[in-house]
């Protein structure tokens, strides 16, 4: 089965129709709202982004999940992104295996490097060492979820001798881990090297530029021996809002997107709703652009969407989710499971990974 | 006989343009050269001022549009490039600048460049070499040693001095361009770096 959800990257913006910008309180509250609202609404997954600057809030993404840990029952907790070059992987191996516990093996996690300058000295590190980094850190997570006692050496932090990082990792399985890359194609190989999944956040480029991206992802995940191609577990992103008619939808959308920080008073709203994954439009719309993308990039794992930034209301947001869970969501899980080839995986679950590891330890 | 292909880039705002003469002149002159050593030649002619707009939403969403995308694949493509600029307050105008930085680091490295530049008067000559030159080197492009300025006198002179700077600065990028192999850009995501040299701290690419 493949994972809905939303991801958020928690900017404090202006809503450009009122001049009103919430408050760094009132924007953490409304993140926590609509996560649980997008467990109501039947939504798999919520991602919280990570940032270290203004004006983003959520500089602490495992605070945030262990809390929303307590407040839902199913929905998936992840990051979008977490960032393996300036977070200490012993860190992250700690703070996200204590989350898995808490949540009960709802936790996973989508790892970037972060494209803003500034964090990599504020947190010691260096810019240009980016894919070192992400390349070494996470050489060493993996081995820190794996491995009881570490003894381990590299470039970017201390060696560490006989290390044990704890809490273990919930029933021996690590949580799930996502590779995260708009361009990179180092990370691509990397996600296919590991067998574990790749995220490919395809809001702002073109299609064609994600299917070179991801179909270098599957073809050097089946080279690593992980199995077939289409077998490699793929995440989406996508950008919609969403009114019961479309022209309702493009002209409350448009001052929105005008304004949006990244691409506002840049193209187009047309121009970019043509050459992005943006679908402003009817439920409908949602459904019919979104199908599509199985068709541009293969069967697929877990599609999330980015629905409160550019200073959206928290009632319009809300309003979102609801149509996105009422009308879009059990359409899309109904046509995405028709002919979709029963080799091809489901979203990876906590449960059902421990009982593949089970599976492995009888063969043994 | 080779095919070669010639990108003949003008920054001109005005239509018509003298930029886009000058540019024209050097790209003929060029093609004229490399004809003469036998080769086939494709000339495309580039008016940045089509992608005026499409150029400054690449500078803020980070990718180019459709049709942008396209005129950038024919410039990083091919085997030569003949790039002119008018001169504003001493240096190229923002539209050839916006142009270069919105490429790919990388796309033009080693690729031949003949530079032009136009202007009121012949005291603009040296912004070719004091500001069109270095933003090329840093580009690591091939920079043939004729630079070609136009002054607006140039169009009205009988004697037709550019001709003879025109036709040397393209005998010099036939050249060069007739010296290398026909233009191939490694693809990255064809042939990844394998993880086992990126575990090994080998940086892409080396």
């Amino acid at each position: 089965m493949m994972q809905f959800g939303i991801f958020s990257v928690g900017d404090v913006t202006p809503d450009p129709t009122t001049g009103r910008t919430p408050t760094e309180a009132e924007r953490i509250r409304a993140m926590v709202t609509i996560a649980q609202k997008a467990e109501e609404v039947g939504l798999d997954v919520f991602a919280t982004g990570e940032h270290h600057n203004p004006p983003f809030v959520p500089s602490s993404p495992t605070t945030m999940l262990g809390y929303l840990a307590a407040r839902t029952e199913r929905l998936v907790l992840s990051t979008a992104t977490t960032l393996i070059t300036t977070n200490d992987p012993v860190k992250i191996a700690e703070d996200y295996a204590m989350l898995q516990h808490l949540s009960d093996g709802r936790a996973d996690l989508v790892l970037g490097r972060g494209n803003t300058g500034p964090v990599y000295p504020w947190f010691g590190k260096d810019i240009r060492d980016g894919i070192e980094l992400a390349v070494e850190n996470y050489h060493l997570l993996h081995r820190l979820w794996r491995e009881d006692v570490v003894d381990w050496q590299g470039k970017h932090r201390t060696p560490l001798q006989a290390f044990t990082s704890t809490p273990r990792p919930l029933d021996g399985v690590p949580p799930f881990v996502w590779h995260g890359s708009i361009r990179s194609p180092e990370i691509a190989e990397q996600a296919a090297y590991y067998g574990d999944g790749f995220f490919a956040n395809n809001i702002f480029w073109p299609k064609e530029h994600y299917q070179r991206l991801i179909g270098l992802y599957r073809r050097r995940y089946e080279h690593y021996g992980h199995g077939s191609a289409d077998q490699a577990i793929v995440g989406l992103g996508g950008q919609a809002f969403l009114r019961r008619n479309s022209q309702d939808a493009i002209r409350e959308f448009r001052p929105y997107f005008d304004n949006a920080p990244v691409y506002g008073h840049g193209p187009s709203l047309e121009d970019f709703m043509a050459e992005t994954p943006l679908i402003v439009g009817s439920p409908q719309q949602v459904i019919d652009r979104t199908l599509q993308f199985r068709e541009d990039f293969g069967d697929y794992q877990r599609q999330l969407f980015l629905m409160d930034h550019a200073g959206l209301p928290l009632k319009t947001v809300l309003e979102q989710l609801d149509l996105l869970g009422e009308e879009v969501v059990p359409v899309l899980r109904k046509e995405f499971a028709i002919g979709r080839p029963a080799h091809v995986p489901d979203a990876p679950t906590h449960a059902a990974r421990v009982a593949a590891a089970q599976a492995q330890e009888v063969e043994r | 006989m080779t095919d070669r292909t010639l990108a003949v880039v003008a920054a001109g705002l005005g239509r018509p343009s003298s930029t886009r003469l000058l540019a024209d002149r050097l790209g003929a002159a060029a093609a004229d050269a490399l004809r003469d050593r036998g080769d086939a030649v494709d000339v495309v002619p580039v008016d940045l001022r089509d992608h005026a707009h499409a150029l400054t939403d690449g500078l803020l969403t980070g990718f180019p549009g459709r049709e942008l995308r396209a005129t950038i694949e024919a410039v990083t493509g091919a085997d030569g490039v003949v790039a002119v600029t008018p001169i504003y307050n001493g240096s190229y105008n923002g539209l050839f600048k916006t142009f270069f930085d919105v490429l790919e680091p990388g796309a033009l490295e080693g690729r031949p460049v003949l530079l032009g530049a136009t202007g009121g008067t012949a005291r603009h000559s040296l912004a070719l070499d004091f500001a069109l030159r270095p933003l090329l080197a840093y580009l690591r492009a091939a920079v043939v040693p004729t630079a070609v300025f136009a002054a607006t006198a140039d169009f009205g002179d009988a004697a037709d001095p550019l001709a003879g700077r025109a036709a040397r600065a393209g005998r010099e990028l036939a050249d060069l361009v007739a010296g290398r192999a026909p233009a191939v850009r490694p693809d990255p995501y064809a042939e990844p770096t394998p993880f086992a040299d990126l575990l090994a701290g080998d940086p892409p690419g080396s």
